[in-house]
């Protein structure tokens, strides 16, 4: 199970969490104009990263409060966790997965569910300040 | 009563030979629906210079890891035609691969615990029916009689409230399906090449041309990815997108009990499915983890949730311990139907996004697929699972419809 740290209620267990996919999908600014390929774009088309990926969470049981999160999905380790309407983070992840797999490897790296250890609530990780309380939670706004 | 006897672990059943320059075809991903693409293509349009690709080892991703469930009573014309093609071909198969992979045909059962899952339930067993699927609509008293070690009784959180039953449905030997399709395909001169992970894609303006893996590169003249929950490394390889998300897709099994199960039990509502491997372990399953990952693994409370539907169900599971847990990358759409047909790539096809229930569509797929790619153009059955149906609307939405875990 994935230990993840709100940024306003500090770490709790992933049960708490709803999953929310990809980050930055902005809704498209003149849907009028799109192509029905485009349309198909937004609506169904999303990165499917294997390694660090950008994504959604709400703390459902919780705050409630929508916020980012850097995870790698092979390692599920968690990199960063940033406020809504704030950029990706370009954080260099030690180790990170720069190369495919060696044939017959198995993929199970890192710690299973990691996040940084004793991280209070509001507390920085990875260097990326976390905007806790104050976080602008007023739009995705990517 | 004993657990059925199983066949001797077999000696090698297939070469294990060095990439040729080139091939007129080359299957990405040798894992099941790798395998019966290949066979199809040998067998059906006489290509038999054609190669699997496999990263790891032969059947050692998806197709050694799911629950072995095989039955076609999905809602949809779509869906039902290409899923009870598949049925049938299961049927004759263990006789034409020469090969029993134990496809015990026990039936399967999709309970409704909900007035809403009856009124589905019932909607689809019409359904089933007027597409030539088995089906049948069975009270509580008929589930009982069935599966006797099923809690009837109103004292649980969800009563059984009723069933749908397709009896030509049951499971199959995974690992011998893996096996019987690999030495036919063997026999026929295909190329079975393991620990060989694509690394690339040449080609030639927008048409692929070859092949760069860690044992060199291949040139070959059509290639077909069945790489399942990798399918978009794939393809962002080739230069394309694909509209999938991979998730874990868990399972467990208990040790070995004698038998007590007869037949195999889904419950979307409570959320599991259970079967008796031939061997006599209990085999459950249930939905995806939330999150995407790759890491062949998911999360506790996943398996937590899944023994507690379990235990309700099923009162005597209470006194069986849990042996094993893995998980599988499985490539999902958000229409819960599979992607088999042209790519934007020229000379390129994709078979993928069979998501959670890929196991039971192998035959059809390698049958489709095979003519997909001998030809350039779809077989009737895969036709409406193309590509662009994310484009023009017309999907295929078994979300819910058609008795699909997730």
């Amino acid at each position: 199970m994935l230990l993840i740290s709100c940024p306003n209620c500090g770490p709790r267990d992933e049960t708490e969490f709803h999953y929310g996919g990809q980050a930055h999908v902005a809704y498209p600014e003149s849907p009028n104009d799109l192509t029905d390929r485009e349309w198909a774009e937004y609506l169904f088309y999303r990165e499917n990263t294997k390694g660090t990926f950008a994504e959604r969470w709400v703390h459902s049981t919780g705050c409630r409060q929508w916020f980012n999160m850097l995870r790698d999905t092979v390692s599920y380790e968690i990199h960063s966790i940033y406020g809504m309407g704030q950029p990706r983070p370009d954080i260099k992840v030690p180790g990170q997965r720069s190369e495919p797999d060696k044939p017959g490897e198995f993929t199970q790296t890192g710690e299973f569910g990691q996040t940084e250890p004793g991280l209070a609530p509001g507390a920085p990780t990875t260097g990326v300040p976390i905007s806790g309380a104050t976080a602008p939670t007023s739009s995705e706004g990517v | 009563m004993s657990a059925d006897h199983l066949p001797e672990h077999p000696d090698f059943l297939w070469r294990n030979p060095e990439p040729k320059k080139s091939y007129d075809a080359v299957i990405v991903g040798g894992g099941g629906h790798g395998l019966a693409t290949a066979y199809f293509l040998a067998k059906n349009h006489g290509m038999t210079n054609i190669a699997i690709l496999e990263k790891g080892w032969l059947a050692g991703g998806n197709m050694a890891r799911n629950t072995t469930i095989i039955r076609s009573n999905y809602l949809w014309d779509e869906s039902a035609a290409i899923y009870e093609h598949a049925l049938k071909l299961w049927e004759i198969l263990p006789e034409e691969l020469e090969y029993d992979f134990l496809f015990s045909q026990r039936g399967v059962m999709n309970l409704a615990h909900t007035l809403g899952d009856v009124r589905e339930s019932v909607r689809r067993v019409g359904a089933n029916r007027l597409n030539g699927v088995d089906a049948e609509w069975l009270d509580p008293e008929q589930v009982k009689e069935l599966c006797p070690i099923l809690n009837i009784s109103d004292n649980i959180r969800y009563p059984v409230m009723g069933a749908t039953y397709q009896p030509r449905a049951g499971i199959a030997k995974h690992d011998h399906v893996a096996w019987a399709f690999a030495r036919k395909c063997d026999e026929l001169g295909v190329d079975i090449i393991q620990n060989c992970e694509v690394t690339g894609f040449i080609k030639d303006g927008n048409r692929v041309t070859g092949v760069k893996t860690t044992r060199g590169t291949i040139n070959t003249e059509k290639v077909g990815l069945c790489a399942a929950g990798h399918s978009s490394v794939l393809a962002e390889m080739a230069g394309f997108r694909l509209p999938i998300q991979s998730h874990p897709l868990q399972a467990l099994v208990s040790e070995l009990h004698e038998p007590v199960h007869p037949t195999v039990v889904m419950s979307n509502h409570v959320h599991v499915y259970v079967s008796q491997a031939h061997k006599g372990e209990l085999v459950m399953g249930a939905g995806v983890d939330s999150y995407n990952g790759y890491g062949q693994r998911g999360s506790f409370h996943v398996i937590e949730e899944q023994m507690a539907a379990a235990v309700e169900l099923f009162p005597i599971f209470a006194r069986a311990h849990v042996l094993r847990t893995w998980g599988g990358i499985v490539d999902t759409t958000l229409d819960a139907s599979p992607i088999v047909g042209l790519s934007p790539v020229e000379n390129m096809f994709v078979n993928c996004g069979w998501g959670t229930g890929g196991f039971k569509g192998t035959p059809a797929a390698g049958l489709t697929f095979a003519h997909t790619i001998a030809t350039g153009a779809p077989h009737k059955l895969n036709k409406p699972f193309a590509l662009e149906r994310f484009e023009t609307g017309a999907l295929i939405d078994e979300h819910g419809a058609a008795a699909v875990a997730h």
